[in-house]
């Protein structure tokens, strides 16, 4: 059996014990060090399978309470209608085939010291090296009134759990009134995908457009600036006219506090919008599991060791994905998964005998739809320097600039190289 | 000049005595220096924050000042105030609001 063995099962095991010794195999895999990572999504299921593909002899454990994986990439297609929750649902049964021990449970509590995980279940798991990638938590209150009973009805839809977030958000746009007002409340940074918030409100707008086309779009930013902002700024004025209104900070554009009863969004300076649904992204941190082990600095984040992402904090503990300070790195899908192998590789090192990558390099590329064949793009490479990691110099950019008739064609290839994307990442974790 | 826009302010209405209230302003102004474009210098030359006719917060801008400025500053309510706010741009206009905080 690859599963750990658990302080529950301990005593059951006893007697079988004498057959376990008679099996040289598998007391040679026990031998090859035991790799737990927790957390099943864009950074830890990428480990797994790299860990699985690439230290046979490792036993590797992903603790994990989903027992399916919606991912937050492509979950903006849906409220395009270019999607299906289905088509961005995905089964951990790919990790499970190659070995890959997959517990649906929920990682509790995490002894540094003693090198073992309590999970909800009350079951404890020992390990050698840790993989910890558990995500975004959501700072509940930080905008007043925003919790978790508000989210039911101004949806947050920045996590993917069960998918019920995104649903309901596609379900409040179905059912927006002819000529409604659709507001989002955007955070500063850092948060979760970069690009995110933007492409959504395109997704948004690209069905209404066609659905609802007298609805307006208003959102609210905590910022003065966003990523890929021109070509998205272009997008919208080129597909969409006047339906989106974006609202920087400096116009009042943070939002401070919400009231779901009365549907109102309240700004810095004590306006008042009434929205008929709204969309709220709250400011976020590490995911409790992280800031509980006493991982996280005062910012909430995870500082890590930047050539191994070994947790400042703790030996063995190595955090990858949104959960760690990883600027400028931005908290991505890709850069989970990149890092991820970097990561693997430190953390097996040791046991392994193969040396980590003294020059590792993380890729990134976050594309976005903005409409119908209407994709853009931020790309760069990341290695390490003297400061950490830097972006290497003129190793990326944005998709050109320019009018509609004459970029559509880099436009369609964009939105096609996204899905490509979107496809192999998906493969690059589950297959 | 452009037109002066109308400011932003965020304080509490009501304070108990000797408690430290925030207050808030936000006015949108582009800033422009006239240094880096050819657009025409546009630029605020003072803000002035007066707490019953007393200045109790003051900044002059220079050119390296941001657009839009925003100021975030505390003040210990020991008796009931009238605020006035005042921006004054560099060719001498300028705009004031008012607002006036109770001792509960």
């Amino acid at each position: 059996m690859t599963r750990f063995l658990t302080r529950r099962q301990f005593g059951t095991l006893v007697t079988a014990s004498t057959a376990t010794l008679a099996m040289p195999g598998i007391l040679r895999a026990e031998n090859a060090g035991r790799l737990l990572i927790i957390g099943g999504g864009f950074g830890g299921a990428s480990a797994a399978r790299f860990a699985k593909m690439n230290y046979p002899d490792v036993s590797v454990t992903l603790v994990e309470p989903q027992t399916s994986f919606v991912t937050c990439p492509y979950g903006n297609l849906i409220l395009g209608g270019k999607r299906e929750l289905s088509d961005i649902t995905h089964s951990y049964d790919g990790l499970r085939a190659r070995g890959v021990d997959v517990i649906h449970d929920r990682a509790q509590e995490i002894d540094a010291d003693g090198h073992r995980v309590t999970l909800a279940s009350g079951d404890v798991l020992d390990y050698d090296k840790l993989i910890l990638s558990p995500g975004i938590g959501l700072r509940w209150n930080a905008i007043e009134g925003y919790d978790e009973a508000a989210s039911e009805v101004f949806p947050h839809a920045w996590w993917g759990g069960d998918g019920s977030q995104i649903s309901l958000l596609r379900a409040q746009l179905e059912a927006l009134p002819e000529g409604g007002v659709v507001g989002l409340a955007i955070p500063d940074n850092p948060f979760r995908c970069p690009p995110g918030p933007y492409e959504r409100i395109s997704m948004i707008a690209h069905h209404l457009k066609q659905a609802n086309p007298t609805a307006k779009i208003l959102a609210f930013d905590a910022k003065e600036g966003f990523a890929k902002q021109g070509l998205f700024e272009a997008a919208w004025a080129e597909l969409y006219g006047d339906m989106i209104e974006w609202i920087p900070a400096s116009a009042d554009g943070r939002i401070m506090r919400v009231d779901p009863e009365n549907k109102l969004f309240i700004s810095e300076f004590g306006e008042e919008h009434r929205v008929d649904m709204g969309n709220v992204i709250p400011p976020q941190y590490a995911a409790s599991i992280a800031r509980d082990a006493g991982l996280a600095n005062d910012s909430g984040w995870v500082p890590v060791e930047p050539r191994t992402f070994e947790a400042e904090a703790a030996r063995d503990i190595h955090v990858i994905g949104d959960a760690n300070i990883g600027a400028p790195m931005p908290k991505s899908g890709y850069i989970a998964n990149s890092t991820a192998k970097t990561a693997v590789t430190a953390a097996l090192a040791e046991i392994s005998g193969r040396p980590a990558w003294d020059d590792p390099v993380y890729f990134n590329t976050c594309y976005s739809h903005a409409g119908e064949d209407y994709g853009i793009s931020v790309a760069a490479t990341f290695r390490l320097s003297e400061d950490g990691i830097a972006a290497t110099p003129d190793s990326g950019g944005v998709s050109p600039s320019g009018e509609l008739s004459e970029m559509a064609r880099t436009r369609r290839l964009e939105a096609r190289y996204a899905d490509a994307w979107y496809d192999s990442i998906t493969d690059d974790m589950f297959s | 000049m452009s037109t002066m826009s109308t400011p932003r302010i965020r304080l509490p209405g009501s304070a108990s005595e000797g408690e430290e209230i925030e207050i808030r302003t936000l006015l949108t102004h582009p800033m422009i220096t006239g240094v880096s474009s050819d657009d025409p210098r546009d630029m605020l030359t003072r803000f002035e924050a007066r707490m019953n006719g007393e200045t109790v917060f003051a900044y002059d801008f220079e050119n390296g000042s941001a657009a839009n400025p925003t100021f975030t500053f505390f003040i210990r309510a020991a008796a009931p105030g009238e605020f006035t706010f005042t921006w004054t741009h560099e060719d001498g206009q300028s705009v004031s609001a008012e607002e006036s905080v109770s001792i509960s």
